[in-house]
């Protein structure tokens, strides 16, 4: 199978911390890769510096064949990486509806003097943008709530929302982060369909999660990370008899469930 | 050293030390409560303003009355008062408005400058009124050339004196140790029994009482005072606690020496700096320049720590 | 207008229809039932809407990018001075209404964007400190730039300012309809500035219904998560100051060629804080909130002129609190007291991003 992206010996160091160390891992289309360790092993960073939230102190991704730029945000997006967030992160005064369009401005070209003349093309790319988002609430099972302010809707929801928001953007690599932490059985179960769905649509799923079972379910392969390092990358089953991951979640502790 | 230089030291040490006074009031603050205390600036006008109501009527009653005897008499009266105010402020608008929306503190910060304006516009009037200078005002002329009046060499001593008692109340006392702990997390300082609200209070009662003192030092050492006198001094005493890195007590002491020097030479020379074209009715804009460009390269100030936004 | 018609109370739910009928009577007949009360209530309203104006255009920074800008009527100053140098006789420049106008947005826009651009990296309040130490270094220019070449005129500022001549069609003239009717020419003025507000609505209307309006809204809700989704911060950032300025730059414009004169000492802090107030007081993010605030607070100061300076006279034999003093203390209060008891402001609506209806409307055969 093709590579997607490639992390090349990425290092991120907040003060006396290292918070990644010469991380390296390569992630093929299609797939579904987990990223697991326990708690500040580095995951959330490793997502900061691939999506441009952070710079790098060392290291350089490649994406789809090409360098992708580091501490830009935007151009992260554009290439096709989209991401939600750990502790939620919604547009909380806007509706549902709202935060996925938003979602869809960067496949959007309007200007200033399209939106004051309101010229076909702008007419046309609005709608358009209305109806992508109707169909991506629909998508996940949201769409009763689209006029729903988003900080009043259920935390699974916003978390569904988030993943709607992110799929916007049309990405080709959808990083989750911890998307079930929170959620009660019935809703894991329904959110592995949902990415099961959207890898089945073509879309390339990194996926962080403290959720054992999910993990194991889900992925095609699993990269551990611990203290910043890299310590397993393998298939579930394998990376379960690890030695050295068994220790670290042992050391670690809190979520060896 | 030539005579000139030095004057401009001095004139800077002068003017620098009540920016430092009043920016330790704004530092405080915002390095408990995140909030720019917009209205800083105004409390040193009402203390100013305060001790020369209070002047006054000590004129008038006791007419024969020691300098010195009157003008601790009208701090004792401007100090409680302008702590009144701050603790006032503090309780009935900011208080309420800890967890409202990023912007609504500030503006209602924005309101209060301009309500005690307003207010003691209508107390005192529009006009710029005389500061009895208690304190003698015959330069002396301790190096060839150069001149230094009583008025200065007291506001110098005194703001260290301040200074130094501040740090120690800060670093060595209880009430001491309970601030750092709620600058560093109200929730945790509160679940080791800091009563955060009566310290937030305590923070801004303080800040208010050395602004007390900043104004009637300022207004001592021009001879006037009016109502929107607090804007100007509060306006670089907030730049000076950025440069100094906002939130630290030891920045905002070397932000506001630093920012007070960098006026004075900064007027002495801007016009054959700008052959001409700018005099130095532009003084002012040097606190702007500098607090933009603090912002903009350092926004963490001289002496503050690196902080970044968490995703 | 929808929201505007929203707002009338009682009428606005009921019937929409009626209400936007109603407001558009009242603005139309607006002068004529201030002219009741003496041309200078007119005079008045032309200003209301300059305010207005002005309202609009700091909402958008505001409001809708959340960046709170302090030295906002520096825009304002910008787009009254670029008239006063290019249609008077302080250079004896005259050019035409028409160039200027542009001439002055223009100026404005790129005065925002300079502010912008040193800006952009800073936190809500660092911002508004350095906005409002921007407002005072382009004022302290105004008052000082007369000197050693006289620029500005200083203090004393311009006058003579042309007026403003559309098509030949002069608007400080009254305009004689028959040989003993003529409509007075603060009426025109009404009616010229009345149309740039009712302009200026559809625009930022549209605007806030677009992928800008809501790439901004994002931004201030979360900018890291504005970021996440591929929005251009400091574009969108740039763009509003530079859209909100424009706003203000025009109103400047028409300010300088209505008044006729222009100084420093219109384009005070206050001035840029009563701005600020009617858009907290009308609810921040709320085009018809921008336009009731910036009504109402543009109008009270002058009713309480006209009712409590009479009534302190009749009360205490001479006059305690003078206007200015009134509208100061007027202004503080608003801004404390809303944001203390209603924070969302005078017009409670939510403001919208979207609009499903038209979805729903074109994709019906
Ligand atoms: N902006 C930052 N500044 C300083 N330290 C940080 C920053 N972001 C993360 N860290 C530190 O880096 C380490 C890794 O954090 P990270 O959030 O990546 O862990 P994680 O693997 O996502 O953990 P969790 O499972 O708890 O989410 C932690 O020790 C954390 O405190
Ligand atoms: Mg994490």
């Amino acid at each position: 199978m093709k590579t997607l992206l490639e992390a090349r010996g990425i290092g991120k160091r907040f003060g006396g911390l290292q918070a990644l160390a010469d991380v390296s891992l390569t992630i093929r289309e299609g797939e579904v890769y987990g990223l697991i360790g326990p708690n500040g092993a580095g995951k959330t960073t490793f997502f900061n510096v691939l999506t441009g939230a952070y710079t790098p102190d060392g290291g350089a991704f490649a994406f789809d064949g090409g360098e992708l730029p580091t501490g830009k945000p935007h151009r992260v997006v554009a290439r096709g990486i989209a991401r939600t967030f750990q502790n939620i992160r919604l547009f909380r005064e806007l509706t549902a509806l709202e935060n996925v369009m938003a979602g869809h401005h960067i496949r959007t070209r309007a200007g200033i003097w399209g939106i004051l003349t309101q010229n076909r093309h702008t007419r046309e790319e609005e709608r358009e943008t209305t109806e992508r988002a109707y169909e991506l609430l629909r998508y996940v099972g949201i769409e009763r709530f689209a006029d729903t302010v988003s900080r009043h809707l259920s935390y699974g929801d916003q978390r569904r929302l988030e993943i709607a928001r992110a799929l916007a953007t049309e990405p080709r690599l959808l990083a989750l982060d911890e998307p079930a932490a929170g959620m009660n059985a019935t809703e894991t179960g329904r959110l592995k369909a949902l990415i099961e769905q959207i890898r089945g649509d073509g879309v390339t799923v990194l996926l962080i999660e403290h959720d054992v079972k999910l993990v194991m379910g889900l992925c095609d392969r699993v990269a551990v990370l611990d203290f910043g390092r890299k310590i397993a990358e393998d298939v579930p089953a394998v990376v379960q008899r690890d030695e050295a991951v068994i220790k670290a979640y042992l050391g670690g502790g809190k979520h060896a469930h | 050293m030539d005579a000139e230089t030095l004057q401009q030291l001095i004139n800077g040490l002068v003017i620098g030390s009540v920016y430092a006074l009043i920016a330790l009031g704004y530092t405080m603050v915002y390095g408990i409560l995140g909030l720019i205390n917009f209205a800083h600036g105004d409390v040193l006008m009402v203390g100013a303003m305060t001790a020369l109501q209070t002047m006054l009527f000590l004129m008038g009653v006791a007419p024969g009355m020691s300098p010195v005897a009157m003008l601790t008499l009208a701090l004792l009266v401007a100090i409680p008062v302008s702590m009144l105010i701050g603790y006032t402020m503090e309780r009935l608008a900011y208080r309420r408005l800890r967890n409202a929306p990023r912007l609504a503190p500030l503006i209602t910060a924005i309101g209060m400058s301009f309500l005690l304006q307003t207010l003691a516009m209508i107390i005192w009037g529009r006009n710029y009124h005389t500061f009895p200078q208690l304190i003698s005002t015959t330069p002396l002329q301790p190096v060839e050339g150069v001149f230094v009046t009583p008025v200065q060499i007291v506001i110098i001593v005194v703001s260290a004196l301040l200074m130094i008692g501040l740090t120690l109340l800060v670093n060595r006392s209880r009430i001491g140790r309970a601030m750092r702990a709620t600058a560093e997390n109200h929730r945790t300082a509160s679940l080791m029994g800091v009563d955060t609200n009566a310290v937030i209070a305590f923070t801004f009662i303080i800040g208010a009482g050395l602004a007390a003192v900043a104004g009637v030092m300022y207004a001592s050492n021009y001879g006037i005072a009016h109502y929107g006198m607090g804007f100007m001094p509060g306006l670089k005493a907030f730049t000076a606690a950025v440069l100094g890195g906002i939130g630290n007590l030891g920045g905002a002491m070397l932000g506001g020496i630093v920012l007070g020097l960098v006026e004075s030479f900064g007027a002495g020379y801007i016009e054959r700096l700008t052959f001409g074209f700018l005099n130095s009715s532009y003084q002012d804009i040097f606190a702007f320049i500098i607090l933009g460009l603090v912002l903009i390269f350092r926004p963490t100030g001289l002496l503050g720590e690196r902080v970044s936004d968490r995703a | 207008m929808n929201e505007l018609a929203a707002a009338v109370p009682w009428l606005g739910k009921r019937n929409p229809t009626a209400a936007r009928w109603l407001i558009l009577i009242l603005a139309i007949a607006a002068p004529l039932i201030a002219w009741q009360f003496g041309r200078s209530w007119v005079r008045i309203l032309d200003f209301a809407l300059l305010y207005m104006m002005l309202a609009l255009g700091l909402n958008l920074v505001v409001g809708f990018a959340g960046l709170l800008d302090l030295g906002y009527i520096a825009f304002y100053a910008v787009g009254a001075y670029t008239f006063a140098f290019l249609a008077s006789p302080h250079f004896e420049v005259h050019l035409p209404f028409w160039l200027v106008l542009p001439l002055g947005a223009a100026f404005a826009a790129l005065a925002g964007i300079m502010l912008g651009f040193p800006v952009l990296r800073l936190r809500g309040d660092y911002l508004a400190i350095v906005t409002l130490g921007f407002g005072e270094i382009v004022r302290i220019f105004m008052l000082n730039l007369n000197y050693p070449v006289n620029i500005t005129n200083g203090p004393q500022g311009i006058g003579m300012i042309d007026p403003i001549v559309l098509f030949g069609w002069d608007l400080s003239q009254n305009l004689q309809i028959t040989e003993d009717f003529a409509i007075n020419s603060l009426f025109l003025y009404y009616y010229a500035f009345l149309a740039c507000v009712a302009g200026s609505i559809l625009f930022i209307r549209r605007l806030q219904i677009s992928r800008v309006g809501r790439a901004w809204a994002a931004m201030r809700e979360d900018e890291l998560a504005a970021k996440a989704i591929g929005i251009n911060t400091r574009n969108l950032k740039l763009l509003a100051f530079a859209l909100g300025a424009t706003f203000g730059g025009v109103a400047g414009c028409l300010f300088g060629a209505f008044q006729g004169f222009v100084s420093p000492e219109s384009f005070s802090l206050m001035e840029s804080i009563a701005v600020l107030t009617m858009v907290v007081f009308g609810g921040m993010g709320n085009i018809a909130g921008a336009v009731i605030g910036a009504f109402v607070l543009a109008l009270l100061p002058e009713i309480l002129r006209h009712i409590a300076v009479p009534l302190q006279q009749a009360l205490f034999g001479h006059v305690l609190l003078d206007p200015e003093v009134l509208r100061m203390l007027l202004l503080s209060l608003a801004m404390i007291l809303m944001m203390l008891l209603r924070p969302t402001g005078l017009i409670p609506a939510r403001a919208r991003y979207a609009h499903p209806e038209n979805l729903h409307r074109s994709s019906q055969p």
